[in-house]
């Protein structure tokens, strides 16, 4: 009995996990990123799941907020996830690939949208340093 | 008595459930998410009267245990509650308020009856029976509000339920009812494992601080496309 309840939750827990990082991306990909993190990441339109590692290492260089720390953690959770579901199950249903490979540069559209974020905050602590 | 580690990571919910308080408030989102905050605020009181007993009775008193599992059977109930009303929620425009209301007193009724019907036999003495009915309660309401949960996932991707913050409070309450069911069948299946004492109040930081995310970030009247959160594209 237990081993079922262990299954049972263990598959709604991936399921909820998966759909809240949806919808922590779904609420971020409308905003336009600035042209000054286009040429930073170099991401013209559309973002690839491949420019994920690079765009969470620019994030790293910017001073952390600590409310979007959760969420960093749980994207990056979720493009983890992503990886091992596009290294084992998609190999045997081809289908898994492209949307593997379409959540990942949304993934990476989240992470630049953040740094987008950053990079402003940054700036307004510079502007409001240098104003005191 | 808890590590430093375990002292910490108890603050750490604590503060965030303050978080979701003042976030809410802030945001004047009290009132609209009451119950939600109600569990918050009472989760908050129950934090502090288990680190007075605890400080004073010790972790192996009885004060504190019969606290504990009393305490935690009443907070498991409050976010039922909480559970319900995120489901007048998203059905308040079928005009259904009363036929909701009614079929969570009766599941919460038969839960009861169920765990009451469960403990009966074990026990022969009525205290003991009464803190045996207690912890089957708070451990079957679990898995009823992981099921009512995903019942009303599903209702929200069927009614094309668009608003975020909504869609956010539900999300996050499944992960955190899923991640403690599985906990509970886990540590039922490997009791000698030593790790449950700090998992489980890791995860009761993920509700506080998806909620508090979802109060201050998002706007009450924010939406997004439905379609996009089905696992299974539409």
């Amino acid at each position: 009995m237990a081993t079922l309840i262990f299954i049972l939750s263990a598959a709604a827990l991936l399921q909820f996990f998966i759909s809240y990082c949806r919808s922590l991306i779904a609420s971020s990909i409308k905003q336009p990123l600035s042209a000054e993190v286009r040429d930073v990441t170099g991401i013209p339109s559309t973002a690839s799941g491949e420019d994920f590692v690079r765009v969470i290492q620019l994030l790293d260089l910017c001073p952390e907020r600590p409310e979007e720390r959760g969420r960093i953690r749980a994207i990056n959770a979720y493009f983890r996830l992503l990886n091992f579901v596009r290294s084992t199950l998609a190999r045997i249903i081809p289908a898994l690939v492209a949307w593997t490979e379409m959540e990942r540069g949304q993934c990476t559209y989240f992470a630049a949208v953040t740094l987008d974020r950053r990079i402003a905050f940054s700036r307004d602590m510079l502007a409001q340093q240098l104003d005191v | 008595m808890p590590s430093s580690l375990g002292y910490a990571i108890w603050l750490l919910a604590t503060l965030l459930e303050v978080a979701v308080v003042v976030c809410a408030i802030s945001r004047n989102c009290f009132g609209r998410y009451l119950c939600l905050n109600l569990y918050m605020l009472s989760s908050l009181f129950v934090s502090v009267a288990r680190y007075g007993a605890l400080s004073h009775f010790g972790v192996r008193s009885g004060e504190y245990w019969y606290l504990y599992y009393y305490s935690d059977a009443v907070l498991t109930i409050f976010l039922y509650l909480a559970l319900i009303t995120l489901y007048l929620h998203v059905f308040d425009e079928m005009k259904v308020e009363k036929y909701v209301r009614l079929a969570a007193v009766l599941l919460l009724a038969g839960t009861a009856l169920f765990s009451y019907g469960v403990v009966h036999q074990s026990f022969q003495s009525s205290g003991k029976m009464l803190a045996g009915f207690v912890f089957e309660l708070s451990q079957n309401l679990y898995f009823v509000g992981l099921v009512l949960t995903y019942v009303l996932w599903g209702a929200i991707l069927k009614l094309r339920e668009s608003r975020s913050q909504l869609i956010q409070l539900v999300l996050s309450l499944g992960v955190y009812f899923s991640a403690f069911a599985a906990t509970f069948a886990l540590e039922n299946m490997f009791p000698n494992l030593q790790f449950f004492a700090y998992i489980v109040p890791i995860f009761g930081c993920l509700l506080p601080l998806a909620w508090a995310y979802a109060f201050w970030r998002l706007a009450p009247d924010a939406r997004m496309v439905p379609a996009r959160l089905a696992v299974v594209p539409r």
